[in-house]
């Protein structure tokens, strides 16, 4: 990945200068640019890491966590301190949906300590608890994952789809025509995207694009041709490009073959967080990090396995511009 | 196109509760998803505990926690499941000529049945809500076999029809419910897109006493684009239909604008004169904006007529037109003399004059089941 470098947050955001003032001219909230508008400057993708995040355990610290998401968010938001970053991205009076995926079970599904982190820079931003959503497809498969399950109350809500069902009608772009879960459409006007990084043995990598697979009541009919066009498309949709402000990829756990599903034998413990808010220019650094613990294990590419994701270009292509997969316009800071 | 899931939106009956599960009026029930999950048929297990669909020319290989295409088969941990068992999601009582069957056992009606689930995703699906859903996103009733068998022989069904949705995803359920019907004297319909394995196709299907094919066009196109499948299996299967001595119907939805030309007609009919026979009964029918194909109009009745002029031409016996009440040639006719053998007036056969499955003014045979 020839874009990938070390920086302090200090020169990655002097190498980001120009990009960083595209940025802010372009909305009221400075980094609320949208994924097209951001496709004209270079993209930032933040690659936070913490090799003690599990002290001298299994379990992920929540302290640490929390420091770790901190400097993400504060390298990609140019803020000294977390809840400014936060306050870049989300106003009190919000409602927040954060689209989790609990496919991996316990071992590969976003990090609860991770949720946790979030949920608490949240609040301190401004949102109320209750308007916060920690949601997927199946209240079951969330449980399974160990989320607890709460709706209703006052405090942060969690449940799956299945609870509030799919609109009724139908939207459509392009190859895709679905019901959209209700959680986005009734119960958040801010989307925050909580991948895992991970391989996919159709779509060749699962991060931030396909994990809206989640949203729709179809994704079974979108999974031929390696997901291709039918990622991208999904992606456009205004219910979900309007709501999307921001991706988190949970990358403490993540996996380089044999996923979705989780295969303690194929995953790794790469203790970091992607984040960015561009979902292209994150998948496209995602899969660089997975092609190179491939190679690291002595696996083919995904290319040479015929599984390459090319619907990350598709997601960059003129037709859709939902970022950029264009190494050269990715600005990657690991802090 | 299959016919519609709800008995009631066309006036004919409707299957008291609790079976009259009205697919997705409220929301997605809770369901025990142990009751309805059998070891999937016509699987192979691969490496890595994936599996590869045998089920339908579609093969899907899929992981481990995921679905096939067809959304209602999962793979969990390399083994492959069924999970819609028993799990009838549409239940009625319909006349047998709504399936359309017009040459099986005329003026009864069939215990209809479906589950969640299709294998191809066509644009104008009547049914997408149940096609296109996953079962859990449908409320549904546990109803074993037996049970099934039970019910039709109760509101005095002679057949059990499997329809709506589409039945090669519940194969496994539809094999047991056939037996179990078949025990209690009860015959078995399918109404399917025939887009099947050969081998699925023999084991499933060989145990229907009819079935009706929907042919959606005579395009390997337009199968790609407007059905999300292929033609070729499809036509696999009529042939093998026909070697299997099953009692098949054909049925054509002519789409405007996508698959009403003449040359389209011309080598249906003939494809159908060379391999199956002049004497299958061949439905052209009027197609109505529904799902993702909003935007075309209704198939003008001349149009239909059209396709019929052309298979009458081609020399095929029984062509009917469908989806338009009135229409003359909703009825049966006597290929010999001409004579109208069987008045329909819409889903309702008022008039069967075929004694001994022959025409009593010229004695011609009809084909067909024509008395139970």
């Amino acid at each position: 990945m020839s874009a990938k470098r070390n920086a302090s947050r200090r020169d990655f955001l002097k190498q980001c200068f120009t990009g960083a003032a595209v940025l802010r001219a372009s909305g009221s909230m400075g980094l609320l640019a949208s994924a097209q508008q951001a496709a004209s400057a270079k993209s930032r993708v933040v690659i936070a890491r913490d090799d003690l995040l599990r002290g001298t355990g299994s379990t992920v610290d929540s302290r640490r966590m929390l420091g770790l998401l901190d400097r993400a968010m504060q390298t990609l938001c140019d803020r000294d301190h977390a809840v400014e970053a936060w306050s870049k991205l989300v106003r009190p009076g919000e409602t927040v949906g954060l689209k989790v995926n609990a496919l991996g079970g316990r071992g590969l599904s976003s990090n609860l300590q991770l949720i946790e982190a979030i949920c608490e820079r949240l609040q301190e931003a401004g949102i109320k608890a209750g308007d916060i959503v920690v949601w997927d497809r199946e209240t079951d498969e969330m449980e399974r994952a160990g989320f607890r399950i709460a709706m209703g109350g006052n405090g942060v809500q969690c449940f799956g789809t299945d609870r509030l069902d799919y609109e009724q009608e139908l939207v459509t772009h392009g190859s895709v025509g679905s019901r959209l879960s209700r959680i986005l459409t009734q119960r958040c006007n801010v989307l925050i995207n909580l991948p895992v990084l991970k391989d996919h043995d159709g779509a060749g990598a699962t991060i931030a694009l396909k994990n809206m697979y989640g949203v729709i009541h179809n994704p079974n009919k979108y999974h031929p041709n390696g997901c291709d066009p039918y990622i991208a498309d999904l992606n456009m949709l205004p219910e979900i490009r309007t709501r999307m402000r921001l991706t988190i990829c949970d990358a403490t756990t993540a996996q380089y073959e044999g996923g979705p599903a989780y295969k303690p034998e194929y995953s790794w413990r790469h203790n970091a967080l992607i984040v960015s808010q561009d979902p292209v220019a994150l998948d496209y650094t995602g899969w660089q990090i997975i092609e190179r613990k491939r190679a690291e294990k002595g696996l083919k590419t995904l290319e040479a396995e015929g599984r390459a994701p090319h619907y990350i270009a598709t997601a960059a292509d003129a037709g859709h511009q939902l970022g950029t997969n264009d190494p050269g316009r990715i600005t990657v800071a690991e802090v | 196109m299959c016919a519609l899931a709800s008995g009631a939106a066309l006036g004919v009956g409707e299957f008291p509760a609790p079976l009259a599960a009205q697919p997705l009026l409220g929301g997605a029930q809770k369901q025990d998803d142990a009751q309805f999950t059998v070891e999937a048929k016509f699987y192979q297990k691969l490496d890595n505990k994936k599996i590869k669909c045998k089920l339908c020319p579609r093969e899907c290989t899929v992981g481990d926690r995921e679905r096939g295409y067809c959304g209602v088969r999962e793979n969990r941990g390399g083994t492959y499941y069924s999970l819609v068992h028993s799990r009838v999601c549409a239940a009625h009582v319909d006349p047998i000529e709504k399936k359309p069957l017009f040459h099986y056992l005329p003026g009864t009606v069939a215990f209809s049945l479906a589950t969640a689930g299709c294998n191809v995703n066509c644009k104008f699906c009547q049914n997408w809500d149940i096609s296109q859903s996953r079962p859990e996103q449908v409320p549904a009733e546990f109803t074993p076999p037996k049970r099934v068998a039970e019910l039709a022989k109760q509101y005095g069904c002679p057949t059990i029809a499997y329809t709506y949705s589409e039945p090669v995803v519940f194969s496994e359920f539809l094999m047991d419910a056939a037996d179990a019907g078949h025990n209690a004297g009860i015959r078995s319909i399918v109404v399917s897109n025939g887009y099947m394995q050969q081998e699925s196709l023999k084991a499933a299907y060989g145990k229907m006493d009819a079935v009706k094919i929907d042919l959606k066009s005579f395009s390997e196109s337009y199968y790609r684009d407007v059905v999300t499948g292929q033609l070729k299996p499809v036509l696999d299967s009529l042939v093998t239909l026909r070697k299997m001595d099953k009692w098949t119907e054909i049925v054509y939805l002519v789409v405007p604008t996508l698959n009403d030309d003449d040359a389209g007609f011309i080598g249906l009919a003939r494809w159908i004169k060379t391999n199956l026979g002049l004497d299958v009964p061949l439905h052209f029918t009027q197609f109505h904006p529904e799902y993702l194909l909003k935007n075309l109009p209704i198939t003008p009745v001349p149009t239909l007529e059209r396709a019929k002029a052309i298979a009458d031409a081609e020399g095929l016996h029984y062509v009917y037109i469908g989806n338009v009440p009135g229409h003359p040639a909703q009825n049966t006719y006597c290929p010999k003399c001409r004579k109208m053998l069987v008045e329909r007036i819409g889903f309702t056969a008022s008039q069967n004059l075929i004694r001994k499955d022959s025409c009593p003014f010229c004695q011609h045979p009809i084909p067909g089941v024509w008395h139970t």
